[in-house]
């Protein structure tokens, strides 16, 4: 097999290795790095953690005011019965 | 219709309600997308207040434009794009916006670790060259409950706000709002690679902005 990669080097493809965009060699390499590296397992699972919370920002909720503003902006537009004209036949 | 059973209806049903004028419709389709919607507009927009309109708009353009909608492509999609529009119509009134395209070559310009190379041992060392010198903590012994905190989040949020622009735009896409890598692709007509670049340094200032608060604690 080609030259080991380094911790440095790791550190650089943890997100191609995520996308399964390394070509199969430098996967292999990456893998064969991470199974004996404590430093580069802690990295990567502080890297995957990370990826975990991000997702955890969508659950933000819409703020009262703004939720109010929009029903209001709902109602007047229920009692205007307004819509576009119908789309242009094609 | 009560409240638990139409948390859980899927966008096409909230649709059809809404249709019939169903307020509590609009709330879940609210709730569920309206932040999403806010947060991608400020990537366009120069303040909150302004991505809360263009929010709003796209709201109302849904609403004037409900008998059209057919489900062509998913509400999200629908809703996505059209506030893309807006925002970037908006933007640009504001002459606040550089195109994407712009950003995106200024970012990949430049040569950027993903941890400062002081943490690693120098590429001559006889033994471990380009090995961890001071290794990075193992986040197991932090508690669970810790990594959601309130405080735990906004440090997160700050992390993002102070990112550049391309690469906020690409980590929010992605790994807040959960699109495909190929979507993201096209909506800002970004290569692959460049998205993964992008992508790839965005999370690395994440995870240091989150070690260095982590990191206190132990
Ligand atoms: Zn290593």
């Amino acid at each position: 097999m080609a030259e080991e990669i380094t911790c440095k080097e790791l550190v650089e493809l943890v997100t191609d290795y995520l996308e399964e965009a390394l070509p199969t060699e430098q996967r292999a390499r990456f893998e064969a790095h991470l199974s004996r590296c404590e430093g580069c397992q802690s990295y990567f699972a502080q890297m995957r953690r990370t990826i975990l919370l991000l997702g955890r920002l969508t659950e933000d909720t819409v703020p009262p005011a703004a939720k109010a503003e929009l029903l209001t902006l709902f109602r007047n537009w229920k009692e205007s019965g307004e819509s576009d004209p119908p789309a242009p036949a094609e | 219709m009560n409240d638990s059973t139409i948390t859980q209806m899927d966008d096409v049903t909230l649709l059809a309600a809404l249709r019939r004028g169903d307020e509590s419709a609009f709330a879940t389709l609210v709730e569920r997308h309206h932040a999403s919607l806010v947060r991608l507009a400020m990537m366009y927009v120069p303040d909150q207040a302004a991505a809360e309109d263009v929010a709003q708009e796209t709201w109302l353009g849904l609403l004037k434009g409900l008998d059209r909608f057919e489900g062509r492509s998913s509400l999200k999609t629908w809703l996505f794009t059209v506030l893309t529009n807006r925002a970037k119509t908006r933007g640009l009134r504001e002459s606040r916006s550089t195109p994407f395209s712009a950003l995106a070559k200024s970012e990949l310009d430049t040569d950027e670790p993903s941890v400062a190379s002081e943490r690693f041992l120098p590429p001559d060392h006889s033994q471990w060259p380009d090995e961890w010198g001071t290794y990075v903590s193992a986040w197991d012994e932090i508690p669970e409950e810790k990594f959601l905190t309130g405080e735990t989040m906004d440090v997160i949020r700050q992390a993002i706000a102070a990112l550049p622009p391309a690469q906020r735009e690409v980590i929010t896409r992605r790994d807040i709002e959960g699109w495909p890598a190929q979507e993201v692709c096209n909506i800002l007509a970004i290569t692959e690679t460049n998205q993964r670049v992008l992508l790839h340094r965005a999370r690395s200032k994440v995870r240091q902005a989150l070690e260095q608060y982590l990191n206190e604690g132990l």
